[in-house]
């Protein structure tokens, strides 16, 4: 993606819908952060995160609930101070300035729009305060409410909309800033989920068009595997690894990674129940066990079926590892108390030691 | 309107409820207004019929033009009013503000000292005032009385603020953090448009009681010219003779301003509610 961002701002084809004069001095942030540490009072959040991310990456923060990803993205907004180390962006220690100076813009998940000001007050608000003249706020302004649909709305209050638009509007709000960095703190999980696909795919768009880095929270791993170019994963403070989509789905580094990404869950069970086996845990994904009416490795019950249409979940019951989720594609007409025999892929399991480290 | 709102059984009753309601709180109100307009003996005589041409009598607002400074008090009184309610607004919704918003340390003993005011009357200091007052040569002022109004009106004010101020959604305020927005713009654009309502709730609480006070006037400025307009009533009740004339019609023309105010609050009220909310 990064790639359509000419670097040299002069030969800038002007391929895109919003090929204006903003287009040129388009700006791209590159950002790191280096043991960042937070506590609230004797609660440690943040237990020394250190992040690169370069010039029009799309991050994805991904992690439970209370794992400190919000928090994090506060202490890259400057919304919260670190208790210790730096945060730059474009190379520059950030550390000391407001949010308004550090090239930022943010989405939230409440939308936050000013409920007494248009929709054009609401997006021009910023870069109005920020001292920019007149003919270049209105400039701003319509170039991001075409690239979101948003000229009806331009006179309307928020109270006025619906939630999708006002995401839409929060969404204008930050890209008429013209950030170096984008900041989304899971702004999808107030849309319901057609919508959620919808804007999803528009954050998809506007992250091509604008060629800017962006920076997302969401807990849910289907948003990060469709639109990162890089994950961090987050647990209890700590980052658990850092990767694509991809690396992290098929090279998890640890019991954690393995078990939060794919979906349903990857099954894990005792090393000790497979003969000759040395690891303590061994996981395998639904999507690797193939099942057959009479002959496989284990012997197992169906306990429950669900038919989605496209793929079909059965939780089987084995007499070798215990419960299991197998996934299968297209549909199967398998029932509760169906006698089955599954077999695992050997080439896509893992395993995992005493730490919950993954073994070669 | 849905259907259960709507039928005609369940809003008459509701009616009904609220007719006796107005009907009692406003009985008191309406025999000093229409007793104000009436001779003295006929006051006594039938307290309760409307003047008529034999009855009817504007003694009572003559006496009171005539006798005392009126319209002073009246200023007096609303000067009052008005500053202390200003002062009580302001700097109640900006204490209420930072206990809300900020995390700093003694936050919550802060909440709770401010709290504490509800409590404790403030009229059992009045010697301690008084001397205070005295020494520092306020004592016949209307800064003393708008001083002790401020104080009194505070914790409350603090109190049903911060509460609602803690309502309003934390990202509309980050939100106005990254559009560059001081504290002061987000405190006074963002926030208290939001609390609106409470506010006119606390501005309500608060103007009622200065209004209609006499203690501290009577106590800290009695003078001629601080005269509120509840001490200058005071006039026309002697010891052993009452001029229920003047009284009834001081009284009606004390309700008029304090009635003023309550309608611009309670337009606001209502503003406040439609406004739309935040998400």
């Amino acid at each position: 993606m990064k790639a359509f961002v000419p670097a040299n701002p002069s030969h800038s084809p002007d391929v895109f819908a919003l090929g204006q004069a903003q287009q040129k001095d388009r700006k791209v942030g590159s950002l790191k952060l280096e043991n960042i540490r937070k506590s609230f009072g004797d609660v440690e959040v943040l237990k020394g995160i250190d992040l690169e991310v370069d010039d029009g990456e799309f991050v994805i923060f991904v992690g439970p609930s209370g794992c400190g990803k919000s928090t994090l993205l506060r202490v890259i907004a400057g919304l919260e101070d670190a208790t210790s180390g730096s945060v730059k962006i474009d190379g520059e220690t950030v550390n000391h300035l407001p949010p308004s100076k550090r090239g930022i813009a943010m989405v939230f998940q409440t939308y936050a729009l000013y409920p007494h000001l248009t929709v054009r007050k609401n997006m021009s608000l910023g870069i109005k305060q920020a001292g920019l003249p007149a003919d270049k706020v209105a400039e701003q302004v319509d170039r991001a409410s075409k690239m979101l649909s948003l000229d009806d709305y331009l006179e309307r209050h928020p109270a006025e909309l619906s939630g999708g638009q006002r995401q839409r509007v929060a969404i204008g709000r930050a890209v008429v800033r013209d950030p170096e960095l984008f900041l989304f703190d899971e702004p999808l999980s107030n849309l319901d989920a057609a919508l959620r696909v919808n804007t999803r795919l528009e954050i998809a768009r506007l992250h091509r068009e604008l060629g800017a880095t962006m920076i997302y929270v969401t807990h849910d791993q289907v948003e990060a595997m469709t639109l990162a170019d890089k994950i961090v994963v987050l647990n209890a403070g700590n980052v658990e690894q850092i990767g694509s989509p991809m690396e992290l789905y098929n090279k998890p580094a640890n019991l954690f990674v393995a078990g939060f990404i794919g979906s349903p869950q990857m099954n894990f069970f005792d090393g000790s129940r497979l003969e000759g086996e040395t690891a303590k845990t061994i996981g395998i994904r639904p999507e690797h066990i193939s099942v057959d009416t009479n002959e496989g490795q284990w012997a197992a019950t169906v306990t429950h079926a669900e038919h989605l249409g496209a793929d079909t979940i059965l939780y089987i019951d084995t007499d070798t590892v215990g419960q299991i989720a197998v996934r299968l594609f297209g549909q199967h007409n398998y029932d509760d108390g169906d006698r089955i025999f599954a077999t695992p892929d050997a080439d896509n399991t893992y395993r995992f030691d005493a730490q919950g480290q993954t073994i070669g | 309107m849905n259907k259960a709102t709507s039928s005609l059984g369940r809003s008459f009753a509701a009616h009904a409820i609220l007719a006796t309601y107005t009907i009692i709180a406003l009985f008191p109100v309406i025999v000093i207004i229409v007793n104000s307009f009436k001779s003295r003996k006929a006051i006594f005589r039938s307290p309760l019929s409307l003047p008529d041409e034999t009855s009817f009598s504007l003694v009572g607002y003559e006496t009171v033009l005539a006798q005392g400074d009126f319209f002073l008090y009246f200023q007096n009184s609303l000067i009052v009013t008005v500053a202390s309610l200003t002062f009580v607004l302001l700097f109640g919704a900006m204490a209420a503000f930072a206990l809300s918003e900020y995390r700093f340390r003694g936050n919550l003993l802060m909440g709770l000292y401010l709290a504490l005011g509800i409590m404790i009357p403030i009229r059992l200091g009045t010697v301690a005032i008084l001397k205070l007052m005295v020494a520092s040569g306020l004592v016949n002022t209307l800064t003393a009385l708008i001083l002790v109004y401020t104080a009194q009106g505070l914790p409350l004010a603090v109190f049903i603020l911060s509460e609602f101020m803690r309502q309003v959604s934390a990202d509309l305020k980050d939100a106005g953090r990254i559009d560059g927005l001081s504290e002061y713009r987000i405190f006074f654009r963002l926030v208290l448009p939001l609390v609106r309502p409470a506010m006119a709730t606390v501005a309500v609480f608060t103007m009622i009681p200065i209004w209609n006070d006499l203690w501290f006037p009577l106590i800290l400025a009695p003078a001629e010219e601080t005269k509120t307009i509840t001490l200058g009533a005071q006039v026309f009740i002697g010891q052993f003779v009452t001029n229920w004339n003047a009284v009834l019609s001081a009284l009606s023309l004390a309700i008029l301003p304090v009635l003023v105010l309550y309608v611009i609050f309670s337009r606001q009220l209502i503003r406040g509610i439609t406004a739309g909310a935040v998400k």
